[in-house]
């Protein structure tokens, strides 16, 4: 049996075509995973992929959707590949489809390589830890929820809160303290619309950084198969830039939301057994395939850092996407209605948020000594500070000591001056803590037990006045 | 011994590569499909077709490709060189897949478990014409500076040592005794294998008495587990699970731990290797790797991997608790275990029972943590070794009442419940200490009655202060904190205390990380000692605000940091300190009265 005998044939033995699933005749030689080349009737291509294969049936999934494709006049062409991303450093400021083609009209780039879009796991021996502190410029996250190099934070936001200002205003800001080189981006579009993709795009320019800029994009109303390919497509020319040109890597991921959408109804197309509320049950899985992609290798200088946006449904935090995104992801930061209708920017809430890598990159030599004990002692204050306010709704200020009261303007004054800072507010690392310290120092100094005392004599802005008394 | 079977591919869907022409396949047994020697697991026979479930990627495999049976089941290598390994779910060791392939595992990468070329000190310990069964020690090595391992008969061989080695160095390769046996001559070596979802055999099954020491003060105190019990902590994202585990791997007064991460995240299993091979045991000058060996699956690897992953585990805890250890074994998370047999059930098409878990979920659990146990070994000595096994489960969306999570409680005797509401107010480990218990408690009492008399009193005591505070919590919730009167409101305080001063630890402080259990004790004797002191002080009519002002409470913040040469000291200045300013405090009082 010769290997290559179907290579570059046409195959008119399509049967059936249920969703974007084509059901062909078995030819001999096709491998599982294959790419096929899908020839419409009218003489196009589209590209699809071998998802099941036996004796009698292969099923081929076509990942530009198959309307317009017919049962008698449609072919296929195997291609003995796997799905692969042609890449270049000729790709900054270019835009490509969700399936890596040009989509800014401007001619192909010239490929230096093509790289499998499905990348093998790295080595957990193999992967260096990260511990270098990225400041964003947004106090309640490099206060609270340090975001490090090679890590994957998620912002969980809700349909209308102002997460597109959000990551907008953290690939302007964000920077390794210390290091001259920026952050170079690629941005993935799944499924959002035309004018939020226009948003970011300008948004881009605007800040002239469209330089550094890759953008992937799956609009709306493009296939939702198509999106399946999208964040692979991004992440594969994320690791092209990290590890073979030994660039910082930010990966933008929005919205997430659409892509396991997209997994559902291909799931059901494909006759699977559902799992919890009609997602598949290899989400999970499939997800962390894609978030896995972050990290940083041992003995390579660039780093792959992501930050999936998703849209929870109706504002559910136990939504399987967001739920299954924090079990894979490292923390979660959480854009909260609550905070959004009293008017606050950023609207995040610190309680649920959390970044699981933050101990690792801050202290003494990478921010500060006193960030770690200072963030304890400020969530600590908070928490109290919304259980003293839930007190006085129900029986009124006066049902509060005098320490309640404290705790209960430590927290308003938190919110206002801590929290909340403008769209163009950049404040490095040390004003962020400056900060955190002012409002402490409303309570008495009794209360931080979450400080050793040494650090309270270095920081506390009253603490020699309060000493001299 | 069974013919090998050699078989052709007839379907290939994501991980699963049906094969006809299987005649003689046997359930479970190894195969390698095609020619990138894809291995795979045969789970399903129809007639001479089998369903295999392969270990790595699929891609590229084409139909009618041969499949090869191995004619055994997927089996983990047992001898010296384990400890101090990160394996990956089928016992491959990541470290040597590095160093051979670089940074990315890529499909058929193949290393055997065990380094074949390196020698190893032997001392024989058995004389020719002794009489041996499965367990018995033929020699020992050592194997790391902590751990003598014994060269064991293995369970399935009995009979008359004909032949051993002298002292000296080997391969774990080379025969170094050789058995009588009935079935006629047996060579043993320094390592052999073992079918990883067979449980090693053991003589009897025994209730646990001792505790597994943690250091950590609410886990020792309120919620202690037993060498050879099961706990399982559970809790939603970010409440800390990893965490706990991590720091239990760390300082857990077990012989060996077994670490296996199902289906977690790369940079974590790169952050804990990390610091285990920079951490010192104890007080001991001994890296931490020198007892622990790492079973690393994470998210991203072949869910099927990930699935064994746990099995390979337990059975490398089974070999060094047969040589008479207490072992430990960490299971990060056994709800990404129960979520790769739910995958793996769906692609079979079989009925599926509670949230798309197959019905037979329960029935697998319950056959895992069986393996867990203080038992008497196997082997003609007397010999007991335990298997303590605490694992983690990621319930979706923090509910408790998923399967996964009540199954598990079935079985397991002490849960650690992980709260949103404390993790949110970085209150670590974030146990809550009302939803948490310890079945385990009643038969450990005895041990702990031995450390201290009133042991357990106190730590009722001081369960019964934190319910009172609850409940008092909730009453001034409706009404008000202004009806309390002093001595309620030092109901607060001293819980308080309790809480930030006792429960929370710091599991990233340089002392405050190990509490050891003499601690423990006198750390908790103290606060309550206050506390009585508090509650005798306002009945004498010594207003709260002046007992809250003794210099004597900053002292107690600082107990938990304060290292262990100097705590006994410190604590007996402090309670030196204690009895005074609460007697001058009522002096002074009666003192003003007398005034009056």
């Amino acid at each position: 049996m010769s290997k290559k005998s179907h290579l570059g044939l046409k195959f008119f033995t399509v049967r059936e075509i249920t969703g974007p699933l084509l059901f062909c005749e078995s030819v001999t030689g096709v491998g599982f995973g294959e790419v096929v080349q899908v020839i419409t009737p009218r003489g196009g291509e589209q590209i699809g992929q071998v998802i099941d294969i036996s004796d009698e049936v292969t099923v081929i999934q076509v990942f530009e959707g198959t309307a317009g494709l017919s049962v008698e006049s449609t072919a296929v062409r195997f291609t003995g590949e796997t799905i692969k991303l042609p890449v270049s450093m000729d790709m900054f400021g270019r835009m490509f489809t969700g399936t890596g083609k040009p989509a800014d009209g401007g001619p192909n780039i010239l490929p230096e390589k093509y790289l499998d879009i499905h990348a093998p796991t790295i080595n957990p021996y193999s992967r260096e830890h990260p511990t270098k502190f990225i400041q964003t410029g947004i106090s309640v996250i490099d206060g609270l929820n340090t975001l490090l190099l090679g890590q994957k934070l998620p912002l969980l936001s809700g349909t209308g809160l102002p997460h597109k200002l959000l990551a907008s205003q953290i690939v302007r800001q964000a920077k390794v303290v210390g290091e001259e080189e920026g952050f170079t981006i690629v941005f993935a579009a799944l499924g959002i619309t035309s004018d939020e993709v226009t948003f970011f795009r300008n948004d881009f320019l605007k800040m002239g950084a469209m330089g550094k800029v890759v953008m992937f994009v799956n609009r709306a109303e493009e296939p939702a198969i198509e999106r399946i390919l999208t964040p692979r497509m991004a992440l594969t020319a994320a690791e092209y830039f990290a590890f073979e040109h030994n660039l910082d890597v930010l990966v933008i991921l929005v919205d997430m939301t659409n892509y396991c959408e997209a997994l559902r109804e291909i799931s059901a197309s494909r006759l699977e057994i559902p799992g919890r509320r009609g997602y598949p049950g290899y989400m999970y899985t499939d997800l962390a395939t894609l978030y896995e992609r972050a990290g940083i290798i041992k003995g390579k200088k660039g780093s792959v850092t992501q930050m999936p946006i998703l849209t929870m449904p109706d504002d559910d935090i136990t939504h399987p996407i967001a739920d299954l995104t924090s079990y894979i992801t490292e923390g979660q930061i959480i854009l909260d209605r609550e905070m959004f209708k009293k008017g606050t920017y950023p609207p995040i809430d610190p309680l649920p948020c959390l970044s699981r890598l933050m101990d690792k990159g801050i202290g003494a030599g990478k921010t500060r000594d006193d960030h770690k004990q200072l963030s304890d002692q400020l969530y600590y204050a908070y928490a109290e500070g919304k259980i003293v306010q839930g007190t006085a709704l129900v029986s009124g200020e006066k049902a509060l000591t005098s320490t309640d009261k404290l705790y209960l303007k430590f927290m308003e004054r938190f919110e206002r001056e801590f929290i909340s800072q403008g769209f163009n507010e950049n404040r490095d690392i040390e004003d962020t803590l400056n900060i955190g310290w002012t409002l402490l120092s409303i309570l008495p100094k009794s209360e931080l037990t979450r400080i050793e005392p040494s650090i309270i004599k270095k920081y506390h802005p009253n603490h020699e006045k309060e000493d001299s008394k | 011994m069974s013919k090998k079977i050699s078989g052709k591919v007839s379907r290939i869907a994501g991980s699963f590569v049906t094969a006809k022409g299987m005649s003689g396949a046997q359930m479970f047994e190894l195969v390698k499909v095609g020619e990138a020697g894809v291995i795979g697991e045969i789970i399903r026979l129809q007639g001479k077709v089998a369903v295999i479930q392969a270990y790595e990627e699929t891609e590229g495999i084409k139909l009618g490709e041969k499949v090869f049976g191995t004619g055994k089941p997927l089996s983990v290598e047992l001898g010296p060189g384990l400890i101090g390994q990160i394996f990956d779910g089928v016992q491959r060791p990541l470290t040597v897949i590095s160093n051979m392939y670089g940074p990315l595992i890529k499909r058929g990468v193949e290393a055997l478990a065990l380094d074949r070329k390196k020698k190893w000190a032997f001392k024989p310990t058995l004389k020719k014409g002794t009489k041996v069964t499965g367990g018995d020690f033929v020699g020992s090595i050592q194997e790391t500076s902590l751990i003598k391992n014994r060269i064991m008969v293995p369970p399935t061989i009995s009979g008359v040592i004909s032949d051993i080695s002298s002292e000296g160095k080997y391969t774990i390769t080379d025969p170094i005794a050789e058995v009588r046996t009935s079935g006629g001559l047996e060579s043993l070596f320094l390592m052999h294998t073992w079918p990883v979802r067979k449980p090693r055999p053991y003589k009897t099954m025994l209730s646990p008495t001792e505790p597994l020491l943690s250091g950590q003060r609410i886990i020792d105190s309120f919620f202690p587990v037993a060498k050879g019990g099961i706990a399982a902590t559970t809790g939603g994202f970010g409440t800390g699970k990893t965490v706990v585990l991590q720091t239990l791997a760390i300082w857990v007064d077990a012989d060996v731990v077994v670490y296996i991460g199902c289906g977690e995240r790369g940079n974590e299993m790169a952050d804990v290797l990390d610091r285990f091979s920079k951490l010192k045991l104890g007080s001991s000058n001994q890296s931490l790797m020198n007892r622990t060996i790492f079973v690393a699956n994470v998210s991203n690897m072949p869910i099927v991997a990930r699935e064994a992953s746990i099995y390979t585990g337990i059975s490398l805890a089974e070999y060094y608790r047969d040589m008479g250890y207490n072992v430990a074994l960490m299971a990060d998370s056994t709800s990404r275990w129960a979520e790769a047999l739910r995958e793996i059930s769906g692609r079979l098409e079989e009925m599926p029972g509670e949230e798309g878990y197959p019905a037979y979920l329960a029935s697998r659990l319950a056959e895992f943590y069986a393996r867990a146990g203080q038992v008497q070994t196997i082997g003609n000595e007397d010999r007991q070794g335990s298997i303590t096994v605490l694992a983690a489960i990621s319930p979706p969306g923090g509910d408790f009442s998923e399967p996964v999570t009540t199954n598990t409680l079935r079985i397991a005797k002490v849960f650690w419940a992980l709260d949103f509401a404390l993790a949110h107010r970085r209150h670590f480990p974030a146990i809550n200490w009302f939803m948490s218990y310890s079945e385990n408690l009643p038969m450990l009492e005895p041990w702990f009655a031995k450390v201290e008399k009133d042991w357990q009193k106190l730590c009722n005591e001081a369960r019964t202060l934190l319910k009172e505070e609850e409940e008092l919590r909730e009453i001034v919730a409706l009404i008000g904190a202004e009806i309390l009167g002093d001595k309620q409101r030092s109901v607060f305080e001293t819980a308080k205390m309790l809480k930030e001063y006792f429960l929370l630890q710091n599991a990233f402080h340089p002392v405050d990380a190990y509490c050891p259990i003499a601690k423990t004790y006198k750390m908790l004797r103290t606060f309550l000692k206050f506390y009585d002191k508090t509650k005798i002080a306002i009945d004498s009519g010594v207003p709260l605000v002046n007992i809250l002002s003794l210099p004597i409470r900053e002292k107690l913040s600082r107990l938990k940091t304060t290292p262990t040469e100097e705590f006994d000291s410190v604590y007996l200045e402090i309670d030196k300190e204690m009895n005074e300013q609460f007697e001058n405090l009522e002096s002074e009082s009666s003192g003003g009265e007398d005034q009056i």
